[in-house]
């Protein structure tokens, strides 16, 4: 049985035709590749004239496969999938040559491009001619949804999807929802109080009927696939009992135990042992902190449970773990804050009055431990001079190369409040203003008018150790000022590092957890980077916030709102179709050795004890090979990806070597003599 | 003439062991002279090729060929027996895939003659004297075989029926082959005599997720007596080797060396070894990988291309000239 097949070169206007002599390219594979029935080039292959070539040829030359020589299949193999589809044509009996990316793009010589262009069309045509019909199967969706992390962006999400009438488990490991929004003071460039704008919508979360909300709550295992997920919740003791609680805060007020909140108040104020990391915290109810808690150290105290009104305390509470069902997964697991002190020349953590951003954030909050004070460490005294230091951690090899994007707004905003609240003078050292958004360069000019001091230069080192008169008892920040080419020595009173934004420190963990992928640094990966910027390469789980980069707040929120509007499409469709470019595990060839079973990505192997062999959850599975490659009995197949296929598609590349028809090159073989 | 059925039985590249296995099964040998008139076996019946030659194409019923194919007459007796045989089984390792001989594919002939004639310590050949195809003396020409470059399977020179794997094979499965002969109940031409699965099936260790930090050599451990012998660190190649001859060497705590050879449609033997091992070692650290598998693996042709050096995608290195220095290839 020899298959008819069509073969189609596109230009894609000069993309491809200026560096590959597209003509020839479709004349060599009609004159000299067995089995072609035709061979064209066109234009542009993805307009709907194109694909309509495509559709008439298998109506009217009664083409059984189909080779498009193009871009790559990660743009238009859907494309032309579909051209087949309509043609009547089983969709996977396309293959697609990328002579964009891999030949016209990356070549300099139109000969020797040409010459691969044929090579590679000539292996797509070995191989589509043992491609086999696949059929996607389809699988129901659950409408719940699963969303990780409570800051704006995972806010944002749940409440897009509860209000759309989706149920929403929203899982956050503080014990209050709100992330790093509920520290900060003012937003930029508006102005306009975090807590205002953000606490409404924390307490529509708290009161949402389509929202489950689990604070205190982390999640330990997630299995199943897109549809179809299964979560385990770790539901952390929070030591009240929350059916009880009032949230009065009695317990709190009577609690003896004050400690340094390192978490919400940035190690600037102090909390109780019992505690909610903040007045405006949703849910209200309070946690008690075992490890400063006088009776979890001690075995006496219990002053909470004495005065709580409802008996709401427990001591015995132990963790409780909750099993949820849910269709989608929305990962809103923001960042953390580099750590200033792994850049010793700028002095936080010896030099009292150097602050992060976030301790500053805290500072200025009217709700802060200094009531929107801004002064120095020792809790009184007003600065006269502040230094806004750039790029801390941000742009700089030895520690994260990329922007955290929000510093530059940040500073800006820090500047006006400084000079807004004490009249200061401020000093911000920069390498490139970058205020790129609406409104951002307006707040810029703002501040230029308003008399911020902007030094064009990456800060050298902060000290204490005065040179020159004016000096003394200040801290000195050295920077070359590369607009006018010196060394500038600024003294001031007070200095805040405009800390990078960082992946979490168990950003990697949680990628490998949901089955994600993440960057070298720890950012999780997005589908496609402008295309797809809110779904992963695991179907059904989304990103959203500053877990995928650096971003501000409408940003996260954009995203938030994105994802939601991605997942709420599944749970309308209600079934989602499972691509069938899978890998099988042949039983009669399956010794169980159990090579696979730690290897597969996606978790879809599992060891089936009784029958001895090794099994694959062909939802779960997204025919990456990994174990097709490992089996050392070959008793793995990959449907698309057949050994057969794929050594087709190579003696094809190797038509020069191989001869057209796959036939070997004769080997020397020497005469046969007897003995 | 006489209603037995003829069954003929050669050697080429082999180490003579597979001739000892066909005396493996014992006393069905008997039915087996009931059933069949040896015609040819030359390590056990007199008889001249001659005879063979006058014999009519097809006539002999069975031919049991083990050995690789080397030399010039090798090849020669391989092409008259096929010519002369109905149904012919690449009997044993070498004849299936190459076996021990095959590994003389990570040289070359100029090389294997500079050992053996030159290099050896015991080797006292002043005038450098190699073997000749030809030698005139007083009484005419004498001939020896040409001993080509590369070692070939059986199945690289001419068409094989079945395959009889192992090293050698086990008399069980000699006397399956031998009974469906006998019974006329063919399997379709081709088959590898053996299971479609590998040792681990009938192995009878415990075996468990594998994630390996240190490879051992045998001499290296005593392995727990019920667990899965890889999952010890021990390379054991039954996850990659044919079923077949009932996992004796594991069952027994010495591992699999792979003599079954790669399973149902594998083509490499050893690189579904190499990739089954490199995917389970159990480190993110290259350099930590680097040191597990130098210290734990020092041979890894003769670990994994015991067997299979002729039969696989290798088939040989490029050939490479004088003793050991690599060359033009050929």
């Amino acid at each position: 049985m020899s298959e008819k097949v069509g073969v189609y070169i596109c230009h894609c206007g000069s993309n491809i035709a200026g560096m590959v002599d597209v003509e020839e390219v479709a004349r060599w594979a009609g004159e000299n590749l067995n089995d072609v029935a035709v061979s064209r080039d066109y234009k542009f292959m993805c307009s709907s004239l194109g694909q309509e070539l495509i559709e008439e040829d298998i109506k009217n030359e009664g083409l059984t496969r189909v080779v498009v020589g193009a871009c790559s299949p990660h743009l238009h193999e859907k494309t032309f999938r579909n051209a087949c589809e309509k043609g009547g044509l089983n969709p996977y009996l396309c293959q697609m040559a990328s002579l964009r990316e891999q030949i016209s793009w990356v070549s300099t010589d139109k000969d020797r491009a040409t010459e691969k262009s044929k090579a590679l069309i000539s292996g797509a045509v070995e191989r589509v001619k043992l491609h086999e019909e696949l059929q996607p199967t389809e699988v129901p969706v659950n409408p719940n949804t699963l969303v990780v992390g409570a800051g704006i962006a995972g806010i944002q999400s749940a409440l897009e999807l509860a209000d759309a009438g989706h149920h929403v488990y929203l899982v956050e490991r503080e014990p209050s929802i709100g992330g790093h929004m509920a520290q900060f003071d003012k937003t930029f460039p508006t102005l306009d109080c975090a807590a205002c704008i953000l606490t409404p919508r924390m307490s529509e979360v708290g009161d949402h009927p389509n929202i489950t909300l689990l604070s205190y709550s982390e999640v330990e295992e997630v299995t199943g696939y897109v549809g179809n997920f299964h979560a385990r919740l770790r539901k952390k003791a929070r030591y009240v009992n929350e059916e009880d609680c009032t949230g009065c805060g009695i317990c709190i007020e009577k609690c003896p135990k004050k400690v340094v909140d390192d978490v919400f108040e940035a190690g600037l104020g102090y909390r109780k042992a019992i505690y909610r990391p903040f007045p405006q915290a949703v849910p209200k109810f309070p946690v008690i902190d075992t490890e400063s808690c006088i009776y979890f150290e001690r075995g006496t105290c219990k002053a909470c449970e004495k005065f709580c009104p409802t008996d709401a305390i427990d001591f015995e509470q132990k963790d409780t773990y909750i099993d949820l069902d849910v269709g989608n997964i929305v990962l809103a697991t923001g960042y953390q804050i580099f750590d200033p002190t792994k850049i010793p020349q700028y002095g936080y953590g010896r030099l009292a009055n150097v602050f992060t951003s976030l301790e500053f954030e805290r500072l200025c909050n009217a709700a802060g431990p200094t009531e929107g004070k801004v002064v120095l460490r020792d809790g009184v005294t007003e600065p006269e001079s502040v230094a806004i230091v750039h790029c801390v951690g941000s742009r700089d090899k030895r520690f994260n190369p990329h922007c955290s994007a929000i510093c530059c707004m940040s500073a800006l905003k820090f500047g006006h409040l400084v000079m807004e609240k004490t009249g200061a003078e401020v000093y911000s050292f920069y390498i490139d203003m970058r205020p790129i958004a609406k409104g951002y360069e307006e707040f810029y000019d703002r501040l230029l008018e308003e008399g911020m001091h902007f030094i064009r230069g990456r800060v050298a080192e902060v000290t204490d150790a005065a040179r020159k008169p004016g000096e003394e008892g200040k801290l000195i920040v050295q920077a070359e000022d590369t607009l006018i080419g010196r060394q500038r020595r600024v003294p001031v009173d007070m200095v805040i590092l405009m800390s990078a934004l960082e992946p979490q420190s168990d950003a990697r963990d949680v990628a490998l957890q949901f089955g994600i992928s993440c960057s070298m640094k720890g950012w999780f990966t997005e589908r496609h980077p402008k295309l797809d910027p809110v779904a992963t390469m695991t179907d059904g789980v989304f990103i959203a916030g500053t877990c995928q980069g650096p971003k501000d707040i409408p940003d996260s929120v954009a995203q938030g709102a994105a994802a939601a509007a991605r997942v709420q499409g599944m749970v309308t469709i209600g079934t989602v179709e499972i691509e069938p470019v899978v890998a099988t595990i042949h039983e009669e060839l399956c010794s169980g050795c159990r090579i696979c079973n730690t290897l597969c990505p996606f978790n879809a192997i599992d060891y089936d004890a009784e029958k001895e062999v090794s099994v694959i959850n062909q939802a779960l599975c997204k025919g990456c090979g990994t174990c097709i490659a490992a089996c050392p009995a070959q008793a793995i197949s990959g449907a698309h990806f057949s050994n057969g296929q794929i050594l087709a598609e190579l003696q094809g590349l190797l038509y020069d070597v191989f001869g057209s028809n796959g036939a070997k090159a004769p080997v020397e073989t020497p005469e046969a003599v007897p003995a | 003439m006489s209603e037995k059925g003829k069954l003929a039985l050669y050697w080429g590249a082999s180490c003579g062991g597979c001739e000892i296995a066909v005396l493996g099964i014992d006393d069905k040998i008997l039915q087996v002279a009931d059933a069949f008139d040896i015609v040819f076996w030359p390590v056990a019946v007199d008889a001249k090729v001659r005879s063979i030659e006058k014999m009519e194409d097809k006539s002999i019923d069975l031919c049991l060929f083990n050995g690789a194919i080397r030399t010039s007459e090798q090849e020669y007796m391989a092409r008259l027996l096929r010519q002369k045989s109905k149904v012919l089984v690449a009997f044993g390792s070498c004849a299936h895939e190459g076996c021990i001989p095959g590994l003389a594919n990570m040289t070359d002939k100029e090389a294997i003659f500079q050992t053996a004639y030159h290099d050896t310590p015991s080797t006292h050949n002043p005038d450098d004297v190699r073997p000749q195809t030809e030698t005139e003396v007083a009484e005419g020409t004498l001939t020896l075989p040409y001993f080509y470059e590369t070692v070939k399977t059986l199945d690289q020179t001419i068409d094989v029926d079945y395959y009889l794997p192992g090293c050698p094979p086990e008399p069980e499965r000699i006397w399956d082959a031998l009974t469906a002969i006998l019974t006329n109940q063919l399997p379709p031409p081709g088959t590898v005599i053996g299971e479609t699965t590998t040792v681990c099936d009938v192995c009878p260790r415990e075996r468990e997720e594998k994630k390996i930090k240190e490879f051992k050599r045998t001499w290296e451990i005593i392995p727990d007596p019920d667990k899965c012998l890889l999952d010890q660190g021990i390379i054991c190649c039954g996850i990659a080797t044919r079923a077949g001859c009932g996992a004796l060497c594991p069952t027994v705590g010495s591992p699999c060396i792979g003599c079954y050879g790669p399973n149902e449609g594998v083509e490499d033997f050893g690189a579904r070894m190499m990739s089954a091992l490199a995917s389970v070692i159990d480190s993110d650290d290259p350099a930590e990988i680097d040191r597990i598998i130098q210290e734990g693996i020092p041979d890894p042709m003769g670990s994994f291309y015991r067997f299979s050096m002729a039969h696989g995608e290798l088939r040989r290195v490029a050939p490479i000239s004088g003793n050991g220095k690599p060359g033009e290839p050929a």
